[in-house]
């Protein structure tokens, strides 16, 4: 099923683009497999997610760690831990 | 009653007290966030998730209002470039008594630097840009409310 991934700040600059829409295959479950999936295609993937720590994620509109299982969720985003306030 | 936006514009702290006090609680208190002109800072570029953003602010907001007797609560969150010396960011809380609006107001104010997807940059008057890296102590100030 079709993933709509979204980038922020430093992450969506690193990777080039603010998004893209991906169809992971079976083997993808979680989000860090998702993340391993990306970088094994190329392009600014693998600088943007050298380091997982730095890293955060919100599945449709909601924070989730990285070893979340994609399930059926339809919007995926990546991005720096939140700076606002 | 909650007031929750995320806009470019510039807000009116003042009107938006004037609102909690005709709530009929005795206490109103607020936060406002100013943006500071350290090292050279001539401007932030506040990057936000729009589809995220005010749905975040308002489970912050029901969080709130589940552990303090709240009348009512304003959030108000600006994105795009602000220039130093600007407003950024407004929280306020309206209760009976003091003690609830005060401690609210500081709840909203370290949950929503850590729970809104929000992401600054920093333009220096050097030329320097750079994004603000999360700081421990903002993490540690929201862990006192856990």
């Amino acid at each position: 099923m079709a993933l709509d991934i979204l980038y922020f700040a430093w992450v969506r600059e690193a990777i080039g683009r603010d998004g893209e829409r991906v169809e992971p295959p079976a083997g993808v479950v979680t989000v860090a497999d998702l993340l391993d999936w990306l970088v094994a295609r190329g392009g600014g993937h693998a600088r943007a997610f050298a380091d997982r720590a730095r890293l955060r994620a919100a599945l449709d509109q909601d924070f989730v760690p990285l070893d979340a299982p994609l399930g059926d969720a339809r919007e995926l985003a990546i991005f720096p831990p939140v700076t606002g306030g | 009653m909650n007031r929750v936006r995320a806009q470019s514009g510039d807000f009116d702290p003042g009107a938006e007290l004037a609102g909690l006090e005709r709530l009929g609680g005795g206490a109103v208190a607020s936060f406002t966030g100013i943006v500071r002109g350290d090292d050279g800072l001539v401007e932030l570029t506040l990057e936000h998730y729009p589809a995220m953003t005010e749905r975040a602010m308002r489970d912050i907001v029901a969080e709130a209002h589940a552990r303090w007797p709240l009348i009512g609560v304003t959030v108000i969150h600006r994105h795009g470039r602000l220039a130093a010396g600007e407003r950024i960011v407004f929280v306020a809380a309206a209760s009976r008594h003091r003690a609830a609006a005060l401690e609210a107001c500081a709840f909203l104010i370290d949950w929503l630097k850590t729970r809104a997807p929000f992401w600054k940059r920093e333009r220096f008057a050097d030329g320097r840009e750079r994004w603000v890296e999360a700081r421990h102590e903002d993490d540690g100030a929201a862990a006192r409310w856990d």
